[in-house]
Order: structure tokens, then C-alpha cells, then sequence
């Protein structure tokens, strides 16, 4: 029980000190936040000339989805990537390991990535604090492209599944970002990372839309659940039943994940500390 | 009883071996060759609790390699090593909360944030009960004269600093066995007093076991008593500082004033000039020749201050290095 108390008490003190850490450069990160919200205007002018759309009672369906439709996935699939993108995660730690700032780690007791979700939970935090009425503001002025709000089941649902998106995204990041024990140099994988989870997660297109057998193969993987899943669960494309077989599912991923960033982080150590100088 | 025993401890890595030349680095791309580095070659010591033990080397001798075996960092090729009675590279949580590892300038304070938030940070990391966490943090920033900066972004502060945060950072856990690796490198001499007279002060307070290594000889002759040598990955010498000057210096100093302002000429006959600056020289002599020469110039000049000292303890190390990478 002390341990426990003792273990909590580190992690909050982590969070703590990473958000204190984030609001030091103030006018860096509000910038940031705010421009954000950039590609959310290109993408509706796009989506308003693929449907020639002249507003929100447009009635022309492209593979199930309206105009509006298609604006009101878009704006979800920014909150579901707000969750799951984790900008300098894996560059991070792969500096770390060239610089050998993850000697700490070795000689701290302290774990790597227990530290370095909860830095990542903090960054997060503060971003959601920024960008929350922004968020509000812009949802408020697409209001009419959503159709009703979910009910509470399927709410609930979604704020899960955003949750999912934001743990599945930080261990795939940390699991590329463990690679530079091997590689030293991870920039062109997040390169091809970044491409390929653009389509893969479904912020490029719905992954409804895409052609039997690729559909059913790319739903197998654990990027849909970056974006189209908590989207499709706050659109409500998902009945209960499918909702918790996608969650639980979800879950799974987690757990391979995680085991995944745990072999890596041991042998990864292991072969760093293989080297000497 | 030994708190840090090393036997026949060896560490041997692979490095890239890379010719000049773009043709180089695409046939590195499909076939790469390596050299085998014995960094440390099946040393063995042992320091016994509240020794202050000097780890001297030149460069890439394997002092560091050393330091950070018995701090965990690195697996060994062979040997055995244990600290405090725990292998090192275990890397039992138990181990880490009692030792503690200073890499010169490595910094483990969080740049943006005043140096207290990383204290509190610490406090966390190693369970520190409040009060006594309170002071020694008390007690090591008055010590370390940074009572007024620890509410300053570590970003502004100076090197020195910020090296005096390092080390009360790697000190309120009240580590049983300090490895200090390189702690004054690049640090004015203000700096690297006020670090030498805390650190000497501290550790006979508690009585820590501390392996330092230094290129300063300065550091090493204020705070130790005993240095262990190392050099190519061999231990060369292992006991009191002071042998090292009688086992490796084969010649004395003398000091000389002349009266009146100038100085003889054929002063060569008795040993080496090192520096002379009328009406006073420095001569080198054969250490086993020095009363027959003291005695001879005192007879043949007027002589109007005279002083005999040892060579300069970083003098005979050179020496040492010197000789020893000649004689390979």
C-alpha cells in the first residue's frame, strides 16, 4: 500500500512538473495550439469541391457520407488525432538515446516510459486547457452538420475510445522511438509513419470507403483506432454491441502494444548498454 | 569490509571502423567492418567504506568505462563487480536509491524550471521523507553557496552553477557511494574551489565512498589520498597519492634566489633550468644526486633563498603516460 502511495506520488509529481515545464514557454504553445485548427478550414473547402457542396443541407452522398457528413467525421477526426498524436515522442526518445540523456534512467529508479506517459499526459492536459474553447467555438460554428447528439451509452463510448486513441498513439510513437536503440536514427520511420497513419487511421478518408478486401485488412490494425474509430463512435456509426467489440479490441491492441514497448525497452537497454566509450 | 569490490572486471565493445570517402560510405552500407575496443582489461581493487579514491587515466584509458559498470549503465564482458553487495548492472531499485553517479556537465536538472522543481522531482523519485529531504537541502545549498538560486530556471544559471546543482541533486538521497566523474571539468577556479572544499567537507561528514576521476590534479591532490591508475585498460598503480611522485618521478626540484640580479651561467652542470626569471631558477635534479648538487651550489654561489620541492604530482603522471604508451 505505501509502495503503491509512493509509486502515485512519483507519477503525479512527474505530471506536475511537466505542466509547469509546458506553460513556460506561453506564447510558443498558444501559437501552436491555435494553428492547429488551420487544416480543419482547408479540409471542409475540400470536401465542400469534391461534393461541389454550396452548405450543409446538401443532400449529395458519396459512400454513405453527405457534405455534412463528411465535415462533421473531419472535425471529429481532429479531436480523436488531438488525442493520439504525439509530436516529438519518438524523436524525442531517439535523441535521448544518441545524446545519452537516457542514462537517468538507468541509474534513477525510475521507468522510462512511466515517465514518459505521464510527461505526455501533461502536454496533453495543458493542450486540451488551451485548445478547449477554441474546440467549443468551432464545433458551435459547424453545429449544423451534426446530426443529433449520442446518447449517453454511446458518449460514454467515445470518450473511451478517445482515451484509446491517446494510449495506442503513445505506445506506437514510444515503440518507434525505442527502434533508435537500434537504428540511432528514427527520422525517416516517423517520416513513413506519419504517411502511412494518415491513411491508415482514417484522417485521410473514412475507412468505410475504402474497397473490400483492403477495408477488412486495414481494420485489423491498431491505427484506425488514431481517428476513425472514435469518430465513428461519436458520429454514431457503431451500435452498443459493435461499440464495445471495437473497444474491447482496442484493448487488446493496448495490451500488444505495451508488451511490445516492454521487450523493447529491456533488450533495447541491454544492447545499449552493450557499448561502451 | 570492502564497499566496492572489482574482479578481473573487463568491458571489450565493437566500433565502426569507417574508411574516408563517399565510395567508403556506400560500400559501409552492404558490408561494415569493426575493431574490438578493450576498453578495460580485467582490472581489480577494492575500496573500503568512507574512502575518497582518485580513478586517474588519460583519455580513453577506461575510467569512464569503469564508472559507469559499477553504476549499471553497462554490462561487463567479464569480471565480477559489487557495490554496497549488489551487482551493479542488476539494476536493483534497492542499489540505484543508494548510489549515486555525477557525469560531469550531464545534466539531470530540468532546463526551463527552477533547479527546486527537479529537487522535488528527486524527493519523489527516491522516497524521501519531507523533513529530512528539507535539510539537506537546507544544508547543501548553504554548503554550496546556491541557497538564492535554486528558484531560478536552471537555463540561467552558470556552469558552475549548475555543476553545484548537480551535485545536490545527486546528493539528497544521501547516496552511500558517490561516483564522481569528472565534476569540475570546464569550471573557472572559483568554481572548482568552492566544489573542492564542499565535496572534502561533505564526505568526511558522511562518510560516503567516493570513486572520483579528474583530469584536474588539483582535485585530486585537495581531496584524495589514494589514486588507482589506469591506463590502456590496466591498472599501473594502486595506493597512496604520495608514492606516485617517489615511484614515477626520478628527479626533485630546487629553488633558487641568487643574490644580487643575476644568474651564473653554467648552471646546466648540475641539472635541467626549467624556468628562470633573474635573480631566481628552477632546477630539475636527479632525486638520488639532490644533496650532493644542494651542497655544491650553496658552496659555489651566494644563495640567498633556497627550497626543495617534489615534481608536480601531474608532471610524474604524465610521465607515467608517456612512458608507459611508448614502452607499448
Amino acid at each position: 500500500m505505501t509502495r503503491m502511495t509512493s509509486t502515485m506520488r512519483v507519477k503525479w509529481c512527474i505530471l506536475r512538473t511537466s505542466i509547469e515545464e509546458r506553460l513556460v514557454y506561453r506564447a510558443d504553445f498558444a501559437f501552436a495550439t491555435l494553428v492547429r485548427f488551420l487544416p480543419i478550414v482547408t479540409q471542409v473547402f475540400l470536401w465542400g469541391a469534391v461534393y461541389d457542396a454550396t452548405g450543409p443541407d446538401d443532400t449529395k452522398v458519396i459512400n454513405g457520407y453527405t457534405f455534412g457528413d463528411m465535415v462533421a467525421y473531419s472535425l471529429l477526426v481532429m479531436v480523436s488525432r488531438a488525442f493520439s498524436s504525439m509530436p516529438g515522442l519518438t524523436t524525442g526518445i531517439a535523441r535521448d538515446i544518441r545524446d545519452g540523456a537516457v542514462k537517468k534512467f538507468l541509474i534513477q529508479p525510475i521507468d522510462l516510459l512511466d515517465y514518459l506517459f505521464w510527461h505526455r499526459v501533461a502536454h496533453k492536459l495543458v493542450y486540451y486547457a488551451v485548445a478547449f474553447f477554441p474546440f467549443v467555438f468551432v464545433f458551435w460554428l459547424c453545429r449544423d452538420y451534426f446530426h443529433a447528439w449520442p446518447d449517453s451509452i454511446t458518449f460514454a463510448g467515445g470518450l473511451v475510445s478517445l482515451l484509446l486513441a491517446f494510449v495506442v498513439g503513445f505506445l506506437i510513437e514510444s515503440l518507434m522511438g525505442l527502434c533508435a536503440f537500434w537504428f540511432l536514427e528514427v527520422s525517416s520511420l516517423v517520416f513513413v509513419y506519419m504517411m502511412l497513419s494518415y491513411f491508415l487511421s482514417g484522417h485521410m478518408l473514412p475507412l468505410d470507403w475504402l474497397p473490400e478486401p483492403y477495408a477488412r485488412g486495414i481494420q485489423m490494425l491498431p491505427f484506425k483506432y488514431l481517428a476513425f474509430v472514435p469518430a465513428g463512435i461519436l458520429l454514431g456509426k457503431y451500435d452498443h454491441a459493435q461499440l464495445m467489440i471495437e473497444l474491447l479490441q482496442g484493448f487488446l491492441w493496448v495490451i500488444v502494444l505495451f508488451a511490445l514497448n516492454r521487450i523493447a525497452l529491456s533488450r533495447g537497454l541491454r544492447r545499449y548498454s552493450a557499448y561502451g566509450g | 569490509m570492502a564497499i566496492i569490490e572489482v574482479h578481473q572486471l573487463a568491458k571489450h565493445y565493437q566500433v565502426f571502423r569507417k574508411n574516408a570517402g563517399w565510395s567508403a560510405s556506400i560500400a559501409g552500407l552492404f558490408h561494415r567492418e569493426y575493431n574490438t575496443v578493450r576498453a578495460v582489461k580485467e582490472v581489480s581493487f577494492q575500496i573500503e567504506r568512507g574512502e575518497m579514491v582518485a580513478f586517474l587515466g588519460p583519455n580513453g584509458a577506461g575510467k569512464t568505462t569503469t564508472l559507469k559498470l559499477l553504476s549499471g549503465l553497462i554490462y561487463p564482458t567479464s569480471g565480477t563487480a559489487t557495490v554496497l553487495g549488489y551487482i551493479p548492472w542488476q539494476r536493483y531499485n534497492a542499489y540505484r536509491k543508494r548510489f549515486a553517479l555525477v557525469m560531469g556537465q550531464k545534466n539531470q536538472l530540468w532546463w526551463d524550471l527552477p533547479a527546486q522543481e527537479s529537487f522535488i522531482l528527486h524527493r519523489e523519485i527516491y522516497d524521501i521523507e519531507p523533513v529530512p529531504f528539507q535539510r539537506r537541502l537546507d544544508e547543501l545549498t548553504d554548503l554550496l553557496e546556491v541557497r538564492q538560486l535554486i528558484k531560478q530556471p536552471v537555463r540561467e544559471l552558470s556552469l558552475g552553477e549548475r555543476m553545484r546543482m548537480e551535485l545536490i541533486a545527486s546528493l539528497l538521497h544521501s547516496p552511500e557511494v558517490l561516483l564522481l566523474d569528472e565534476p569540475t571539468i570546464g569550471l573557472d577556479v572559483v568554481s572548482q574551489r568552492k566544489v573542492q572544499g564542499f565535496l572534502r567537507h561533505y564526505q568526511a561528514e558522511q562518510q560516503m565512498t567516493v570513486l572520483l576521476t579528474s583530469h584536474y590534479m588539483k582535485d585530486v591532490e585537495a581531496l584524495c589520498r589514494r589514486a588507482i591508475i589506469i591506463n590502456e585498460g590496466e591498472i599501473k598503480h594502486d595506493g597512496p597519492l604520495a608514492d606516485i611522485v617517489d615511484r614515477f618521478s626520478s628527479v626533485k626540484q630546487i629553488h633558487l634566489q641568487f643574490a644580487g640580479n643575476e644568474i651564473p651561467v653554467d648552471l646546466e652542470r648540475y641539472g635541467k633550468v626549467i624556468d628562470q626569471v633573474p635573480p631566481r631558477v628552477k632546477l630539475e635534479v636527479p632525486r638520488q644526486e639532490l644533496p650532493a648538487i644542494l651542497a655544491a651550489l650553496l658552496d659555489r654561489y651566494a644563495i640567498e633563498d633556497v627550497g626543495v620541492q617534489e615534481r608536480p604530482l601531474e608532471d610524474a603522471i604524465a610521465q607515467l603516460f608517456s612512458q608507459k604508451s611508448s614502452d607499448q
